[in-house]
């Protein structure tokens, strides 16, 4: 027999949207992913000279031609924008009716690390004068500043642009946000508190203060003479993540009214779980068993044995210590399946978006599923001796995939775990 | 000549301004061959001393010095060798 | 106590005092903690009244390790979490590590942190940005180092829905309860008192101008002007109703019913959706409106979301069908730590049987709201309804009672 995450509500993913480095929507998103390519390269948006780390993977996002109003756009930080597009390409993709619906049976979970933080850099540098002010000056703030200060206005934009009146919020968990963001979505669907949920992440935060801040911390890779090869998850040479920004938004049903609609139906989220390290603000334990615990979780959740995953999606941002900590966590977790079991990690090639890259590698992974194709490792040329899995590298592999499982990782110490699988899958 | 030195007492004060003291450390004390993690020190509280010592003595250290260097005694003897070499 | 959510701690820091006790005293005694700024220079700005939390000294509470790396409201934070969890009677190392997890809400993160180093970038250039600063300004930092300094490994989060978002905390810290966590520290302290923060608030354009602190913020008063912003809020522990018999825990009362909503768009034509979250968090609890005692007000003090929620008021418990209060005339609006504050005077009601005032404001009678005035009223007390709306259109209602309804 088929059976959902513990019995009752089961939810889906009926659409995608997607706003990535190489070009925006799905289209152009799996396209980067299936070639391979990377879309990491110089700062564009300001002149990095001064920085450590001078590279970062930007999307080339003209928002107008994406059908954004001009009101929309003067008040929206980037970071919203994104959401707002990629809301849209999701509810049309769904085909969902949404102003058929009980406005108060949709909901909106919108995850993001650092909000407007764009808009605040600029905004700053403005009303203190470069700096020069402490008092800084009033008269020239912009008007929705305080739609910066406080980034559920983020959900708000989304929730206006689809309508929807039901539960909404910005679920703000660092690096793992983009995927608690669907975790907790998920959750309202099945405990009854909504029908349908758009949910998703987005940050956009390639600005001076963002890449200062990562400076400080060696977190981001020097390696500015080669960006196109930045990223290099997995690699004995890696030495940092590269920054990245952007967008993924799902519709979420619950599963027996996407059939009755006749919906597509990517996936199901069988499962989620999130876990604390109590470690550190920045450090990882190399053991890995938070993570390690939260995947126990959520395939528990799932009903779903190691073996029965096909694909993993890892965090893989890069740094040193990231990759060992998420190999550990799913040698730990998964035993000899992790050996068995291809992973790859999408930020070799679309950079490390903070919170909007647990949606984005859902949306990969879901993908994954849909076109029986697993994305690579690009730039992973020489595997570090202690991180010892088949990382798909540099090629993506065709691969019938039913079944994944995505992770995230998170400054907080915050580790989570997704499972995405048919809903039509035996479970154990 | 290298106009200046980097002390211990250059450096207890950066550690105490940019990353602050453990209750039960004395930083007074003699620490000079105690590792910084003894010390309450992790990596990011080093990152950020060595950030400091970088911006006041307008030196930049290696990647590697804040994570070679165990205790103040190599971290002290890292930064001078550095001064030495951009007075030289 | 089966599946039910309990409250078993409360800390509580407030403008018009800290700690439980002192917050419910100098509430019950109509004392206000507004005043002009002295965070900062204020004079020249048009809004110059805050709810500052006076006395608080971190070197007191927290490790020198922690202090440059850390936000005011993240220090306030962790020692919030400290009072809540002595007051619940429970060490973090009673219980496995795995089994407790921090929820928190925030609107602005460690803002006064970030425009720090903001400034030090503009004014001297990148490499004097901290090391903290990846971490010290964002939203998830409460949560990250409560669990950090008490070994909580259980399920955390973070959310974000402006002043509605400390309910929401609440709820999702439920879920987590319910899904099988034994305790989940949860709520919010929150601030954003610096000039940067004052300067975006402002920008929201519903900061009260008045100079007098008897006179600025009145909610539900024909001469409402905008409110007046504080820093603090609650933290709370919520706890599994039966992990909570077991040890025998004081139970301050039960987090029996949530609801939570969205503005429509503006232009819709459809109605404000405060109303339909009441309703969602009264059926939730399983509760008639004739089963609520109490109402503690979102109070915007902005005439035209006055009138929303005297609407919504009205609507579901007809005409000064209930009675309404807002202790938070005497600490102003603390975003996101507004709600569990309020829910940590709900249940200092429930324990002392008394509706604690509304300071300063004389109610316009078209509101038709029963508005305790500016002395405690002694009542019956079951069950009370919290109330809570962010910028934006978010809407939370909460249902909290006594433990043993």
């Amino acid at each position: 027999m088929t059976t959902g995450a513990a019995g009752g509500r089961r939810v889906v993913i009926t659409g995608i949207g997607v706003t990535a480095p190489g070009g925006p929507g799905v289209k152009n998103f799996w396209q980067l992913l299936t070639d391979g390519r990377t879309a990491t390269r110089s700062i564009s948006f300001f002149d990095p000279a001064p920085f450590r780390s001078q590279v970062a993977a930007e999307v080339d996002f003209d928002a107008e031609l994406l059908g954004l109003s001009p009101q929309e756009i003067r008040r929206m930080d980037r970071a919203a924008q994104f959401a707002v597009v990629t809301a849209r390409e999701a509810v049309e993709d769904s085909g969902l009716e949404t102003g058929e619906l009980d406005p108060y049976r949709v909901g909106v979970t919108i995850g993001s690390a650092v909000g407007a933080t764009t808009g605040l850099d600029q905004e700053y540098r403005t009303v203190s004068d470069g700096g020069r002010l402490e008092l800084v000056d009033h008269a020239y703030a912009v008007p929705h500043l305080y739609d910066y200060l406080v980034p559920s206005s983020f959900a708000a934009e989304v929730a206006w642009a689809v309508g929807a009146e039901g539960p909404g919020t910005v679920v703000s968990t660092g690096c793992t946000s983009g995927l608690d963001a669907v975790g907790h979505a998920a959750e309202l669907i099945r405990e009854g508190s909504a029908d349908v949920m758009i949910a998703g992440a987005a940050d956009a935060p390639i600005s001076p203060i963002t890449v200062a801040c990562f400076d400080a911390i060696k977190a981001t890779t020097p390696r500015n003479d080669d960006p196109e090869h930045a990223s290099r998850p997995f690699d004995a040479s890696r030495n940092g993540f590269v920054l990245g920004e952007g967008s993924a938004v799902f519709v979420l049903e619950e599963l027996d009214a996407a059939r009755r609609r006749g919906a597509h139906v990517y996936a199901e989220i069988a499962g989620y779980a999130t876990r604390s390290n109590a470690f550190h603000m920045t450090g990882l334990r190399p053991d890995g068993r938070e993570m390690a615990e939260a995947i126990r979780v959520a395939l528990d959740e799932a009903r779903m044995n190691p073996g029965d995953l096909d694909y993993i999606n890892a965090h893989g941002s890069g740094t040193k210590q990231n990759d060992r900590h998420e190999t550990a966590a799913f040698k730990r977790s998964l035993g000899e399946h992790a050996r068995r079991t291809p992973v790859s990690s999408i930020k070799s090639m679309v950079g490390h978006s903070l919170g909007a890259i647990g949606s984005i590698e859902i949306a990969a992974s879901a993908l994954a599923m849909e076109h029986g194709v697993v994305p690579p490792t690009a730039n992973l040329h020489r595997p570090d001796p202690e991180c010892d899995l088949d990382y798909v590298p540099l090629t993506a592999r065709e691969h019938r995939t039913d079944a994944v499982l995505s992770v995230g990782s998170g400054f907080g110490g915050f580790q989570s775990a997704i499972v995405l699988a048919r809903p039509e899958r035996s479970a154990r | 000549m290298p106009a200046t030195t980097f002390t211990a007492e250059d450096l207890r004060r950066i550690l105490r301004e940019g990353a602050g003291a453990d209750d039960g450390v004395d930083l007074d004390g003699d620490i000079l061959d105690a590792e910084f993690e003894a010390l309450g020190y992790e990596s990011l509280a080093l990152l950020e001393t060595g950030g400091r010592i970088e911006r006041e003595f307008d030196i930049t250290l290696d990647d590697d010095t804040l994570t070679d260097a165990r205790t103040p005694r190599a971290l002290i003897e890292a930064v001078n060798a550095r001064l030495s070499a951009s007075a030289a | 106590m089966r599946g039910k959510a309990v409250v078993t701690g409360l800390g509580v820091a407030a403008p018009n005092g800290l700690g439980v006790e002192e917050y419910w005293r100098a509430t019950l005694g109509g004392r206000t903690g507004i005043g002009r700024i002295t965070r900062f220079d204020p004079t020249n700005y048009p809004a110059r009244l805050a709810g500052e939390i006076e006395g608080f000294v971190a070197e007191d509470h927290l490790p020198g390790r922690l202090l440059p790396q850390t936000d005011r409201m993240t220090r306030i934070a962790l020692v919030g979490a400290d009072w809540a969890f002595a007051d619940a009677g429970i060490a973090p190392g009673d219980l496995p590590e795995f089994d407790m997890g921090v929820i928190t809400a925030s609107s602005s993160g460690g803002f006064e942190f970030g425009q720090n180093e903001l400034r030090a970038l503009w004014s001297k250039g990148g490499q004097y940005v901290s090391a903290y600063q990846s971490f010290a300004w964002f939203y998830a930092v409460n949560s990250g180092q409560i669990s950090i300094r008490n070994g909580m490994r259980g399920p955390s989060g973070v959310v974000v829905s402006d002043q509605a978002g400390g309910l929401d905390a609440l709820a999702q810290a439920r879920r987590q309860i319910r899904k099988g966590t034994s305790l989940v520290m949860t709520g919010a302290i929150d601030a954003s008192l610096c000039p940067w923060g004052w300067v975006a608030q402002l920008a929201g354009g519903r900061l009260s101008t008045s100079d007098d602190p008897e006179h600025a913020y009145l909610p539900f008063d024909a001469r409402a002007r905008g409110h007046v912003p504080g820093e603090g809020g609650a933290l709370l522990v919520l706890e599994d109703g039966e992990h909570a018999e077991r040890r025998g825990a004081r139970v301050h009362g039960e987090f029996a019913g949530y609801g939570s909503t969205f503005d429509p768009r503006p232009g819709s034509g459809r109605p404000p959706g405060l109303r339909k979250a009441i309703e969602l968090a009264l059926a939730d609890a399983g509760l008639e409106p004739d089963g609520i005692d109490v109402v503690f007000a979102d109070a915007a003090a902005v005439p035209e979301l006055d009138r929303v929620e005297a609407e919504a008021l009205a609507g579901v418990f007809g005409p000064r069908g209930v009675p309404v209060t807002a202790p938070k005339t005497m600490t102003g609006r603390l975003y996101s730590g507004a709600a569990p504050l309020d829910l940590a005077a709900a249940f200092l009601a429930l324990r002392d049987q008394v509706i604690p005032p509304t300071v300063h404001t004389d109610p316009d009678a078209s509101y038709d709201l029963d508005l305790v005035g500016p002395e405690p009223r002694p009542a019956a007390l079951g069950t009370a309804l919290v109330l809570a709306r962010g910028h934006g259109g978010f809407n939370s209602a909460a249902v909290v009672r006594t433990a043993t309804g």
